[in-house]
Formats: C-alpha cells, sequence, structure tokens
C-alpha cells in the first residue's frame, strides 16, 4: 500500500465557518444578497494565502524562469520547480520532479496525451475506449484523433443511476489500446473505480488516461494506488489561480513520449538542421510557463493539505448528504437528482431537473438570490443525450460551502418555483 | 441592476406556457431547419411553407428556456402570414434590438453592441421599437446578455430557413 500523501483519517473536521473567512469573494453580495457560491466543479474560489502567495512573489521575486544566472531568476526557478514538487507530493507522484508537466489547464494536458502519445501509439483500427460520462476535454481530442487516423472509439456506458456498467468490461477492452476515464464525474458525481479499471485496463494492454479535475480537490489522491498512467487536473477548481493545469505521468511513459509544443524552453539544442528536446518534464513546457500560477497552486496544495483532504471529502459527504435530503424533503417529485442516490458514492456535485422549469430559468431566479449554479450541459452532451435531456442545472460545493449555503439554495428555488407555476 | 421583471414581462411568461404554432409541418414540402444554442444545448426546429414569396405557415418544435420558447413562439405568430420581404424585415428589426447597448436603452441611439451577432442588423436609429408590437416585451433580455443568444435562436434558424427556401425556389 503506497503512502498516504495527506493527512490520515484522525484529522481534526473541517469547520466550515472558520474556513469561510479566508475566502474574501464569500463576504461580498449580489442583488443586495450574501454571495452563496455553489459552482466549485466550474471553478473554485481563491483563499487570502493563494492571493497572497501570488502577490508576495510578483512583488519580490519575478524573474522568468530557467533562463537568468542573477538572484532573483534563481530564486523564481527555485519556487517554480518548488511548486511542481508540491504539486506531485500532493498527488503522491513517485517522482515529483520529472513526471509533473505544468499546462495551461487539464484540457491542454489531455490534448497533450492524445497528440504526443496518441500520434506515436495509435494507428488505423486501434480502439481507444472513453466513459458515456466524460467531459467534452477527454472526448474531442480523441475524436481529433480520429478523424485523422482513423481509430475507433468504444464506449463504457452508465446505468440509470449514472454508474458505470462494467457487465462487459473485459469485451469492451479487449484490443484496446487506451482508456480514458474520468475519476468523478462533473455532472453526476460519480466516484469511478478507477483503481479496478485500470487493473482491468492494463491487463488487455491499454494505457490509462485519467481526468482527475473535479477529484484531486475534493478527496486525496494517491496516483499509485490508482494504478493510472496519465492524470489531469487544474488548479482553478482546487482553490488555486487559472491559467495552470498540471499532467501527471509515469515517468517511463513520459521519457519516450515526443515533445507538444515547440519553442523556446522544450529544447536542449536547436541548430539550423533540427533540434534536441529538453529532458522531461520540461520537453513538454515550451514557451514561458505560468510561473506565478505555480506558486499560486503550490500554495493552494499547502492550503488543502493543511485542512486535510480526508476531512473535505468528510465535510463535502456531510454536506451534499444535507442537501440531497433538503431538496427531496422540500419537493419530493419536483425534483429529479441525476446519478447515485447515495452520498458516499458521490462527489459534491448535484446536477437536478427542476420540474418543468428549464436550468437557465432556475439559474436566473436563484441569481437573484444571491445563488450561483450552472445551467447547461456542463461540457458533456453525450451524457445529457444519455440523460434525455438538454441541460441540467448544477449545485457543486467546495470545502467553503455549509449547509447554510444548502438553505438558501431551497429557499430560491422554492421561489423558482412559484415563479413559474 | 436590472430587476427578473425586465426579464419576464408577463407576455413572455403567457408565451412561455402556452406556446403558439406549436409542431412540425410536414417536410418536404415545408422547409425544416434546425437551430442550436451551444452554450446550453438548447435546440429549435422551425418549419415553414413559402409561397408565392409568402410565409403562409410556420410550426416551432424542440425544446428550450422560457426565453427561447416565448421568443420563438412571438416571433411565429408575427411573421405567419406576412410576405418574406416582411418577415426579413421584422428579422432585422428584432435582431437590431437584440444588439441595443443596455447603456442606450430607453433612447437606443448610439452604436449597438452586436457582440457574437452575425445577421446584418440595421443601425439602431433605425430600428423602430414600436414596431415589433408584443415582440418589444423581449426588449429586456438585453439587459441579460447571456440570454440574448437565447432569444435570437428562434430568428437566426428562421432566417436560415427563409434562405434555405429562397434557394430551392
Amino acid at each position: 500500500m503506497a503512502e498516504l500523501t495527506t493527512t490520515g483519517a484522525d484529522a481534526p473536521a473541517l469547520d466550515a465557518a472558520t474556513l469561510r473567512k479566508d475566502f474574501p469573494i464569500l463576504a461580498r453580495e449580489v442583488h443586495g444578497r450574501p454571495l452563496t457560491y455553489l459552482d466549485s466543479a466550474a471553478s473554485s474560489q481563491r483563499p487570502t494565502a493563494v492571493l497572497d502567495a501570488m502577490r508576495e512573489y510578483d512583488e519580490t521575486t519575478h524573474a522568468n524562469v530557467h533562463r537568468g544566472v542573477y538572484a532573483i531568476a534563481e530564486e523564481a526557478t527555485r519556487r517554480f520547480e518548488a511548486a511542481r514538487v508540491n504539486v506531485g507530493r500532493f498527488i503522491g507522484a513517485p517522482d515529483p520532479g520529472r513526471e509533473v508537466v505544468f499546462t495551461k489547464n487539464a484540457t491542454e494536458a489531455l490534448n497533450l496525451v492524445a497528440h504526443s502519445w496518441g500520434r506515436t501509439h495509435l494507428g488505423r483500427g486501434d480502439v481507444v475506449v472513453l466513459t458515456e460520462m466524460e467531459h467534452h476535454a477527454n472526448i474531442v481530442p480523441w475524436h481529433m484523433l480520429a478523424a485523422e487516423r482513423g481509430i475507433e472509439l468504444r464506449w463504457l456506458p452508465i446505468d440509470d443511476d449514472g454508474r458505470l456498467v462494467l457487465d462487459d468490461l473485459d469485451a469492451v477492452l479487449d484490443g484496446a489500446k487506451l482508456l480514458g476515464l474520468t475519476c468523478m464525474s462533473n455532472v453526476l458525481g460519480t466516484l469511478n473505480p478507477v483503481a479496478e479499471l485500470a487493473a482491468a485496463a492494463h491487463a488487455a494492454g491499454a494505457v490509462v488516461v485519467a481526468d482527475a479535475c473535479q477529484s484531486v480537490p475534493h478527496q486525496p489522491t494517491d496516483v499509485s494506488a490508482l494504478g493510472v498512467d496519465f492524470l489531469a487536473f487544474s488548479a482553478h477548481k482546487m482553490l488555486g489561480p487559472t491559467g495552470i493545469g498540471v499532467l501527471w505521468g509515469r515517468e517511463e511513459l513520459l521519457a519516450e513520449l515526443p515533445p507538444f509544443l515547440g519553442g523556446g524552453e522544450m529544447i536542449l539544442d536547436v541548430r539550423k538542421d533540427g533540434f534536441t528536446p529538453n529532458d522531461i518534464p520540461w520537453r513538454f513546457e515550451a514557451g514561458t510557463p505560468p510561473i506565478t500560477e505555480a506558486v499560486g497552486l503550490g500554495a493552494a496544495v499547502d492550503y488543502l493539505r493543511a485542512v486535510g483532504m480526508d476531512a473535505v471529502r468528510a465535510h463535502e459527504v456531510s454536506l451534499t448528504a444535507y442537501a440531497m435530503d433538503a431538496l427531496t424533503e422540500r419537493f419530493g417529485d419536483g425534483i429529479r437528482i441525476f446519478g447515485p442516490a447515495e452520498a458516499e458514492d458521490r462527489g459534491g456535485v448535484l446536477s437536478f431537473a427542476f420540474g418543468d422549469v428549464h436550468p437557465h430559468d432556475v439559474s436566473q431566479i436563484l441569481d437573484e438570490y444571491g445563488v450561483c449554479v450552472r445551467a447547461g450541459h456542463h461540457c458533456a452532451k453525450p451524457l445529457m443525450r444519455r440523460l434525455g435531456v438538454n441541460a441540467t442545472a448544477r449545485a457543486s460545493f467546495g470545502p467553503y460551502n455549509d449547509e447554510h449555503d444548502v438553505d438558501t439554495l431551497v429557499d430560491a428555488l422554492d421561489a423558482a418555483g412559484r415563479f413559474f407555476a | 441592476m436590472p430587476g427578473l421583471e425586465d426579464l419576464y414581462r408577463e407576455i413572455i411568461l403567457d408565451h412561455y406556457r402556452s406556446p403558439r404554432n406549436r409542431g412540425e409541418l410536414e417536410s418536404p414540402p415545408a422547409v425544416r431547419v434546425e437551430g442550436f444554442n451551444p452554450l446550453c444545448g438548447d435546440e429549435i426546429v422551425v418549419t415553414l411553407d413559402v409561397e408565392d414569396g409568402v410565409l403562409g405557415d410556420i410550426k416551432i418544435a424542440g425544446t428550450g428556456c422560457s426565453i427561447s420558447q416565448s421568443s420563438a413562439s412571438l416571433m411565429s405568430a408575427a411573421v405567419k402570414g406576412k410576405t418574406v420581404e416582411e418577415a426579413r424585415d421584422l428579422i432585422a428589426t428584432f435582431k437590431g434590438m437584440m444588439s441595443i447597448h443596455e447603456s442606450t436603452l430607453p433612447v437606443g441611439a448610439a452604436s449597438g453592441d452586436a457582440g457574437a451577432e452575425q445577421v446584418e442588423a440595421p443601425e439602431p436609429e433605425a430600428i423602430d421599437i414600436d414596431a415589433l408590437g408584443e415582440l418589444a416585451a423581449l426588449q429586456g433580455v438585453v439587459k441579460f446578455p447571456v440570454r440574448i443568444k437565447c432569444a435570437t435562436l428562434s430568428w437566426n434558424t428562421l432566417a436560415q430557413g427563409l434562405d434555405e427556401a429562397a434557394a430551392s425556389a
């Protein structure tokens, strides 16, 4: 069993009331009401510690990395690389200094895999398996590769509770070269059995790419325990800044991959007749990277580690259970919550259909009450088609949300129901 | 700060609850066009009969929010029986209203903020809001920029349908 990278299960419980004070934006009002932010699955808010770290770096240290020989350039490089190691340790990377690639976001990380791994390993007729609940970021890059190379896409279906159907897993994986799956659905909240699927995929000879955007911010992550080969996530969903994402890849796989984008930083040598690519991870980081953002991501990791990922997970399970009970109690059959029925089986993401009221209209009325929820297809149109809807409304939690936020949501939904009655 | 009453006027809610001209005409002979709002996944199907330059009948199908559905319903009632030229004028006028920037309301004399809208609209000063009749109820949508695409979805789809009808005539 790999060593856990976060505080253990005996960590103190999360006190949302205290923790909220670390997030300045939660003190503002919208339409004359306190902000009730329930869209952390789209983007989370940032604690003062993250904002301060970025500002402090910009005010005291900023220079380009891996270039200058002067003091602040060396300090900037050291802090940038320290952030890399910090993030790697947070997810249990065996070799954090070499296996963590900074990208623009998780989408770019997944495109990197499709581009560099896909173009060297996939040809006509090769099979890529995806789940029906993938985000477009883990679908479209493979569609693009399918159009270019004639690879075949196969789909792992879901049942009516929003869980993967694994009855025919071996048949679906038979002959597959790659399995792409989300650790946690951004629509259903479903937590997938990633370790089990990774083992089955490896037995079939497939490489496993996991989209961990919704799981890394909300529960302990250990890439060794998951058994995946690549893992992608974004800083801005885990209390960090926009503009930086992460691709973790197993060292031996990354080491043999060709570059993604070309330019500065990713080379050892450039001649008139060609170039020699840099070592990993810099081989995949062409151009000046998001340095301030890396510092911010490092601070976000420090913050989450201090709170404790087990505590975050326990808090969100409790809040999700409270919300499911409150919504069902108030609205009965008037609300349909998608995904698994048990809070323990899901993350803090609640997509729902509210009577006949369109999600856009739901969200518009909720906004009047200061409540921010997402309405739309959540970049998961194949899943929307499977659910038989065009769109859903989605409330999603972060560690700073509490039961009062849920109560505000329920009351605002009540108002929306009356408005369109 | 615009209020909800600017967006959800009574006429709009009425057309949302009781949409006019729902359904699909048999196609062919009717022209059938689908429109999509990539932001929210809403889709609309417009079928229209065009004969001798007159939009004899129009039906609306598909699903969407109250704004897109009521806009489609109001549109169908407004253009049914009109000549193609009149319908095109109305499309231009409606899209012009949707491109008026909030800060210029209610005068509507300054430059428009067309945003992502690509169908040519007349200069804002040329727009006669009064000529829009009930459609003017959708004026408040421009104060909620995210919803403008909801309101214009059916109109863009109709414009495409008229183009296809002209091409096949």
